[in-house]
């Protein structure tokens, strides 16, 4: 017993938990985004798996890894910006649209892959964005040892929670991106350009989910593979709704998500089947939009496209 | 009056094909990025799908599966259910058939085969009937639903096919069915078994079904407009359930297939996406049985073709992969350009 209570509360294990958190938080922030003006973003799977990829082609291409970050934002906001035509000008089914983003996305990246660097499932290794220490922080017993010492994208991603929700909650910005997703009728009758909102806040959410999967493959690891995200996207979505839509709430459930996952390794030793850790995320989401624990509802107007009257 | 209808059929099938030659076309970018000859590439597609007896049975082996998927999809789609689930009710539906496969001993197999397909499609069922109780019952809409379902069991399946079912080797499996589960092969050395017949009449049932019946109708109105099958003294929860337990029993269908006619043995992570793949059948097809077998086809010829291509030409196979997402975009748009075509037409 003493030995499972050493394990839960182990820095390792939060460290690496906040790790495993990282990729999730960009992505949900991504898919709060873009529900909240009213597109549903199942393609959030797609956007990190480009990012991932693009990530890693930069880097090798260019020798620098922040130019890859740079990279893969640039081509999730492109794909984002994909989603969106297809969505508000097409006025396309908004979970086709995101399922058709998710197989081009796996196809594209494999064919890059293999067109690039031959048969194998995997890139040549490539430069990393590398750790840092904090100087006073790492000094702090305990807590020290669990962000004292990180990658910069773990950083910039509880930094990205604390500015989106200032620029949801604290701006006319994200006033009107809130409205928009609600009752975007209602928001037109008082000047807001829905459309306008809706291609920024898609646009935005593919940036931020192609800069969760920047860190998969440049930071985590330092290579691309074959479906490298494996359903972490999906996993993000899920975040999006056990946070109930919020950019906190989404950190929270991003964070007990990475802390499943970093423990399942460990939990295994003691008997845990892993594939009951994987499980978990996916179970307590349809427990939460079951409404058994404080029911999830999301934004009202979210998977409608809007028609101008 | 007849011209009308021909006209009207003939409208439908505009945009699905249409979508083909479109996604056809970017990928021939594709191919001259890898700087090859589309017109060369694309021969070798066509050939290695069509050009023979044998190639035209792996072409149907490999379309039965999307057959399957395809049909749950569009099933749910004329209920007014999205049903994005079909991967995770095929895996439960496979696990489910093997169990019985490898499960029952001396039984011969006119009772053994039935009893695993109907385990397949119960599995299936099952698990689609989920979502579909929770949204009659709790209003949770099922696209969220139906994904996180289809994680839980890919790895429900992974730890039985390893845990408490494992086969003794070293690979993620279980054990093998007995010879009198497993279906017929029709053309060997292809892999083509009797379970395409299986898909086609399940093509057929769907359209008797759906079409023929006062359940179907009922379905269709539910689909149509539920507030109005309502009032109409329809029960939409008890449709809801219903429809999605059979669309699931249809994706259930598709791993069934697999396991007795292709893997005979549960494999983890088999499916390489036959699910999400149905969704662009049905879609293709227009989410109508005869179209969603037309749609199949097309698709297993394209993946048939696509090895050859892959070993042939410097274009790596994935372009099928992409030319399948690129059909869904357009046939998604199609929305639009009906729009305009109608609005024409109004003027």
């Amino acid at each position: 017993m003493g030995d499972i209570l050493a394990l839960l509360f182990n820095t390792a294990v939060f460290a690496a938990a906040l790790r495993m958190a990282t990729p999730l938080i960009f992505a949900a922030l991504g898919g709060i985004f873009s529900e909240r003006s009213g597109v549903v973003n199942i393609a959030l799977e797609g956007m990190m798996l480009i990012g991932s990829f693009t990530a890693m082609f930069v880097s090798h291409h260019t020798g620098m890894p922040w130019m890859g970050v740079l990279g893969a934002v640039l081509a999730g906001l492109i794909v984002g910006l994909l989603h969106a035509v297809f969505c508000i000008r097409y006025r396309a089914n908004q979970v086709v649209v995101g399922t058709a983003i998710n197989i081009f996305a796996g196809g594209l990246t494999v064919f890059l892959l293999r067109y690039y660097f031959g048969a194998a499932g995997t890139s040549p290794s490539v430069a990393t964005v590398s750790d840092i220490t904090i100087p006073i922080i790492s000094q702090i017993p305990w807590i020290g040892r669990i962000i004292g010492r990180q990658n910069p994208l773990v950083y910039l991603a509880i930094l990205a929670v604390v500015a989106a929700h200032i620029v949801i909650y604290k701006t006319s910005w994200g006033l009107r991106l809130r409205a928009v997703g609600e009752h975007p009728r209602a928001a037109d009758t008082v000047g807001v350009n829905v459309y306008r909102m809706r291609y920024l806040a898609v646009a935005l959410s593919g940036a931020l989910a192609g800069l969760g999967g920047t860190y998969l493959s440049i930071a985590h690891l330092s290579r691309f593979s074959e479906g490298m995200t494996a359903g972490r996207g999906f996993i993000a979505l899920a975040a999006v709704i056990f946070g109930k839509w919020t950019p906190f709430g989404a950190l929270g459930a991003c964070l007990f998500f990475g802390y499943a996952d970093a423990l399942q390794m460990r939990l295994q030793d003691v008997g845990v089947p892993t594939q009951f850790m994987n499980m978990l995320p996916y179970v307590l989401t349809m427990v939460a939009l079951a409404g058994f624990i404080g029911k999830s509802v999301g934004p009202k107007a979210a998977g409608e496209p809007y028609i101008k009257g | 009056m007849q011209n009308r209808i021909r006209a009207v059929r003939w409208q439908e099938m505009v945009t699905p094909l249409a979508a083909v030659i479109l996604a056809l076309a970017i990928g021939a970018g594709f191919i001259l990025f890898v700087g090859e000859n589309p017109l060369t590439a694309y021969k070798i597609l066509f050939v290695e799908s069509f050009g023979n007896l044998r190639n035209l049975a792996t072409t149907l082996q490999r379309a039965t599966p999307l057959m399957f998927t395809g049909l749950a999809v569009a099933f749910g789609y004329r209920a007014g259910l999205f049903n994005i689930g079909a991967e995770g009710q095929l895996y439960i539906g496979a696990f489910a058939a093997a169990w019985v496969g490898f499960t029952l001993t001396g039984a011969p197999r006119f009772i053994h085969l039935p009893l695993a397909i109907i385990a397949g499609m119960l599995g299936g069922a099952l698990w689609g009937s989920i979502p579909g109780y929770l949204k009659a019952k709790l209003g949770v809409h099922e696209v969220i639903n139906t994904i996180m379902l289809n994680f839980i069991a890919l790895y429900l399946t992974d730890w039985l096919a390893t845990g408490p079912f494992h086969g003794g080797s070293w690979v993620p499996e279980t054990a093998r069915i007995k010879p009198a589960a497993a279906l017929t092969r029709l053309y060997p050395p292809t892999r083509l078994t009797t379970g395409v017949f299986l898909a086609l009449l399940a093509a057929f049932v769907v359209y008797l079904v759906l079409w023929k019946t006062r359940q179907g109708y009922e379905l269709r109105a539910v689909g149509l407009n539920p507030d109005a099958a309502e009032y109409g003294g329809i029960n939409v929860a008890r449709n809801t359930v219903l429809a999605m337990a059979i669309s699931g029993a249809l994706a259930g269908l598709a791993g069934t297939e697999q396991i007795l006619g292709l893997h005979n043995r549960f494999i983890v992570r088999f499916s390489s996406d036959l699910g999400f793949m149905g969704i662009a059948v049905a879609l293709l097809g227009k989410n109508h049985p005869f179209g969603v077998i037309l749609a199949a086809v097309l698709f297993g010829a394209l993946q048939t073709g696509s090895a050859a291509m892959d070993r042939l030409t410097s274009v790596p196979r994935e372009l099928i992969t992409i030319i399948q997402a690129l059909i869904i975009f357009f046939v998604a748009a199609e929305y639009l350009i009906r729009r305009i075509l109608r609005m024409k037409e109004g003027a």
